[in-house]
């Protein structure tokens, strides 16, 4: 057993954890924080997506005990803490009047969901994503270094480590785009594309 | 019934009610329902497909610190009724197949639980078993009836003397994969029995919280009224939450064994693909006699399909085959293995999703032969009246569907010749299928509508798994009220709301919508336009109008590619054109529309579970192994419906748009990849080793 403090949603949070057990299941089972969900518990599935330290990380193949002073943002807190390491929100990106993150707004216009369970993974993963598409990261889908434009397929294969089985693919992606033109995060200097 | 002629609020493109809380994730799934010290239940599985356990040692797993309860079945509580061979967890040594619960662990935390469950050491007296369904197996049967309630078998005419004078005749098997339905919420329960006074409250997910109810008061022997299901938020269920399994028996039971303690059960990826039913795979020898105007003449679909020794289940594949078109001479018939195999249950459009996969290629087929446009073949064998019942269709737009799909898609001037399309290094073809599903209303159902302030509330039992009925079943209260839907207040997901069915066979919206109408109605004849507070009426789904076969249509159209070398196959555009009655929510309606043909996307190119006979264990019982599609797997998808106005089927004109999608699919997908690359393909997934022999040497090449 080992006691840590991890900062959920801008909250310190101290609490004492068996070695074995998971951020995600600290986070639901110990915190009472079940926004990131349980899909597969094996990393297959995107369900459990969390920032932590501003990037997206799989909440179930984290130890908790990797997580001590960690900074730990669920969807629930998004909106509020989206980048909680002292850095600006990802991409200037501020909460509307609805207390949603842009990409949640999006998401809800968009109809990017149905049954709601893969959602708060997708919606984490998504501002993750644009965060590492600002930064310049490549894709397996962008030719050359730097990715001249957030397209369809750029962001589904960024998208595709979160699975929907209700299929709401072809919503997820336009509803990603949208918040990235929103944000001016769509491409490193230049526009979203279809 | 009081058909709404002058819809306002049924038709607005309205965002779901509970997408704030779904994008934050604070909507509460049964889980996460907050209760006070919860235990935590983790189930031992066998691991052996038949056979007897003869001895349990649970002796380390009771000694680890913080196990509450090792349940065995010479611990576990008898159960009232075992009539259900799979919720009679526990009541016997035996073992029926791979993955059966043989114990279960309940203990302070989820990970001394799981723990403790590795620690149960079980031996066995095992037997030879039997899991490989094949075809030419001796100990076939026909089942009484097939799902839910049809003829096996049906004969009209003579198939063998008109296929024998016949200008043409297809006559080819195919076969669908096992099929695991995979929400992305695991099947869970939170239970909590209240020592004082037996209420067992279950926070369960299901697409039925009364329908679960009957079933849990029925295997432990309680009164109804004892038992509360609450479920507001379903994580996806697509049928495998239709019927309830055995991991809520097996809460509940834990629940009771650690007194006033609330326990927490949530089945694991893998164990659901034993625990959490599946779709059986089917043999489908499908038949298909023509003049050569491509007039049908004989039709007959042979089908063959498991199900488990404990539990029958059989899926109505060869039913869509009894309605879809005219022929004089047809035949379906349903023959069962019942082998040593976890327990097929319901799963999206049980019957028209295999059951349209086979008939539809050979469709395909057959107008390939003729030299006929496969659109046109199935125009030509449009029923004028239903040729199941006789009776006429209370509205049959297939052909309206083929045709603005085709218009939409581009269809025409297409090229028929297989093979010779090239982009680059890949082969483009495109394909049809038609979709089709029955219109069900079942037939009870209540709802209550109350004044409650300047609102009007519904409350009914009814659920929501992401199909939209928090926000459509307010939209048909706002106009059955004349009110706007903002005044309305839905409250759903609770057994104490009046009962409510099942979410399933795409009926949840005529049936409880019917139920709302009816309640709005007796409302505003009791209390007028002016109702005192606290005003309430109920009122019931009235009776079906039996006049009629009631059937949703639909086509969908493909493209298709294959790569020269590799085979890899991908689908760049799905289109469908659906005839579904009036659309209640045109965003809602449309994303479960996208999201059944996306389903039947990947059923035609990914899903498989693989069953190993030698063990009787699925192998790829996870995420990683059993391939849905994800994000990069699916470009566009389109759905379109017609305006289609149908006043017989219930007083909203809706036909039910859950399942209809995913039927057609595959065979639209598969031939789509004929024509692309000129390899049949008749055994689903359709996948690049099946493709391979043609790109030898292709005709574009």
């Amino acid at each position: 057993m080992s006691e840590i403090t991890v900062h959920v949603d801008g909250t310190p949070r101290r609490l004492t954890v068996d070695t074995r057990t998971t951020l995600l299941d600290a986070l639901r089972e110990r915190l009472g924080v079940t926004s990131p969900k349980k899909g597969c518990d094996h990393g297959q599935c995107g369900a459990c997506t969390v920032l932590s330290g501003g990037r997206r990380v799989l909440s179930c193949l984290t130890l908790a005990v990797t997580q001590d002073g960690a900074r730990v943002v669920t969807a629930e807190g998004l909106a509020a803490h989206d980048r909680p390491d002292g850095e600006r929100p990802a991409g200037g990106q501020r909460s509307d009047d609805d207390g949603l993150h842009p990409v949640q707004r999006a998401f809800v216009d968009c109809d990017a969901f149905q049954c709601g369970y893969c959602t708060p993974g997708q919606v984490v993963s998504a501002v993750g994503m644009l965060d590492e598409f600002a930064r310049g990261w490549p894709s397996a889908v962008t030719e050359g270094t730097r990715p001249p434009r957030l397209d369809r397929a750029e962001v589904a294969e960024r998208m595709s480590g979160n699975l929907c089985r209700c299929a709401a693919y072809v919503n997820i992606v336009p509803a990603v785009q949208r918040a990235a033109a929103e944000s001016g995060t769509a491409a490193p200097g230049a526009g979203v594309a279809e | 019934m009081t058909f709404i002629d002058r819809p306002v609020a049924i038709g607005l493109d309205l965002p779901r009610r509970d997408g704030a809380a779904k994008v934050r994730g604070t909507a509460v799934y049964a889980y996460e329902t907050p209760v006070e010290n919860p235990a935590y239940a983790h189930p031992v599985q066998a691991t052996v497909a038949r056979g007897r356990v003869t001895a349990l040692d649970t002796a380390a797993a009771e000694v680890l610190d913080g196990v509450l309860a090792v349940l065995t079945p010479a611990t576990a509580e008898r159960l009232a009724s075992t009539e259900d061979r799979e919720l009679a967890a526990l009541q016997d040594d035996g073992v029926a197949f791979r993955g059966q619960v043989v114990a279960l662990v309940v203990a302070d935390s989820s990970e001394t639980a799981r723990h403790a469950a590795a620690l149960v050491r079980v031996t066995y007296a095992q037997e030879p078993h039997d899991s490989e369904l094949r075809a030419d197996r001796d100990d076939l049967y026909a089942p009484e009836r097939v799902n839910p309630d049809f003829p096996t078998d049906t004969v009209e005419g003579d198939v063998a003397a008109a296929t024998a004078v016949a200008a043409v005749v297809v006559e080819q098997t195919y076969t669908t994969a096992t099929y695991h339905n995979n929400p992305l919420e695991p099947h869970a329960t939170t239970a909590h029995w209240e020592p004082a006074d037996g209420r067992l409250t279950l926070w369960d997910s299901t697409q039925g919280v009364h329908p679960a109810r009957t079933a849990v008061a029925s295997v432990f022997g309680l009164d109804e009224a004892k038992v509360r299901v609450v479920c507001p938020y379903v994580g996806g269920g697509f049928g495998s939450k239709g019927t309830p399994h055995v991991n809520v028996v097996l809460a509940a039971m834990a629940a009771r064994a650690v007194p006033g303690r609330p326990v927490r059960l949530a089945l694991t990826r893998q164990q659901m693909f034993s625990l959490a039913g599946y779709r059986t795979p089917t043999v489908q020898r499908c038949l298909l006699a023509a003049e050569r105007d491509g007039r049908l003449t004989a039709l007959a679909v042979d089908v063959v399909e498991q199900t488990s020794r404990i539990k029958e289940f059989a899926e109505q594949t060869g039913v869509p085959a009894r309605m879809m078109y005219a022929v004089a001479n047809r035949r379906t018939t349903h023959r069962l293995a019942a082998l040593d195999v976890p327990v097929p249950s319901w799963m999206r459009a049980p019957g028209e999703c295999p059951g349209m996969f086979g008939p539809e290629v050979a469709m395909d087929e057959l107008a390939e032969r003729l030299g006929l446009d496969p659109v046109e073949l199935r125009i030509r064998n449009e029923p004028v009246t239903d040729p199941q019942t006789g009776k006429p269709f209370s509205s049959r737009n297939l052909v309206g569907c083929l045709r603005e799909g085709a218009a939409r898609f581009g269809w025409s001037g297409r090229d028929p010749r297989p093979g010779v399309r090239r982009d680059g290094d890949w082969l483009v073809g495109t394909g049809v299928a038609a979709s089709t599903y029955p219109v069900h209303r079942m037939s009870k159902s209540t709802a209550v509508i109350r004044r409650e302030g300047d609102r009007y509330v519904a409350e009914i039992g009814a659920a929501d798994l992401g199909t939209g009925t928090w926000t459509t079943l307010a939209q048909i209260a706002a106009d059955a009220l004349g009110v706007p839907v903002e005044r309305v207040e839905v409250r759903i997901g609770d057994t104490d709301h009046p009962m409510a069915t099942v979410a399933g066979g795409s009926s949840g919206m005529s049936t409880w919508g019917s139920a709302v109408v009816e309640a709005a109605r007796a409302f505003r004849t009791r209390y007028g336009a002016e109702p005192p507070e606290r005003a309430e009426a109920s009122g019931s789904v009235p009776p079906a109008d039996d006049r009629w076969a009631m059937h949703a249509f639909g086509a969908q159209f493909a493209e298709a590619r294959v790569h020269l070398d590799t085979g890899e196959i991908r689908v760049p555009r799905l289109l469908g054109v659906f005839a579904v009655g009036r659309i209640v929510n045109p965003r809602t309606a449309r994303s479960q529309l996208v999201g059944g043909m996306t389903m039947g996307l990947s059923m035609a190119l990914h899903e498989h579970s693989v069953l190993d006979p030698r063990t009787g264990h699925v192998v790829n019982h996870d995420l990683a192994d059993y391939h849905i599609a994800a994000n990069a797997d699916v470009a566009e998808v389109e759905a379109h419906w017609l305006d289609e106005h149908d006043p017989h089927v219930n007083a909203m004109g809706t036909k039910g748009i859950g399942e209809i999608g995913i039927v057609g699919t595959a065979a639209a997908v598969s031939n789509a990849v004929w024509h692309a690359c000129g390899a049949r393909v008749r055994d689903l997934p359709v996948t690049l080793d099946k493709v391979l022999p043609a790109l030898e040497d292709p005709p574009g090449r």
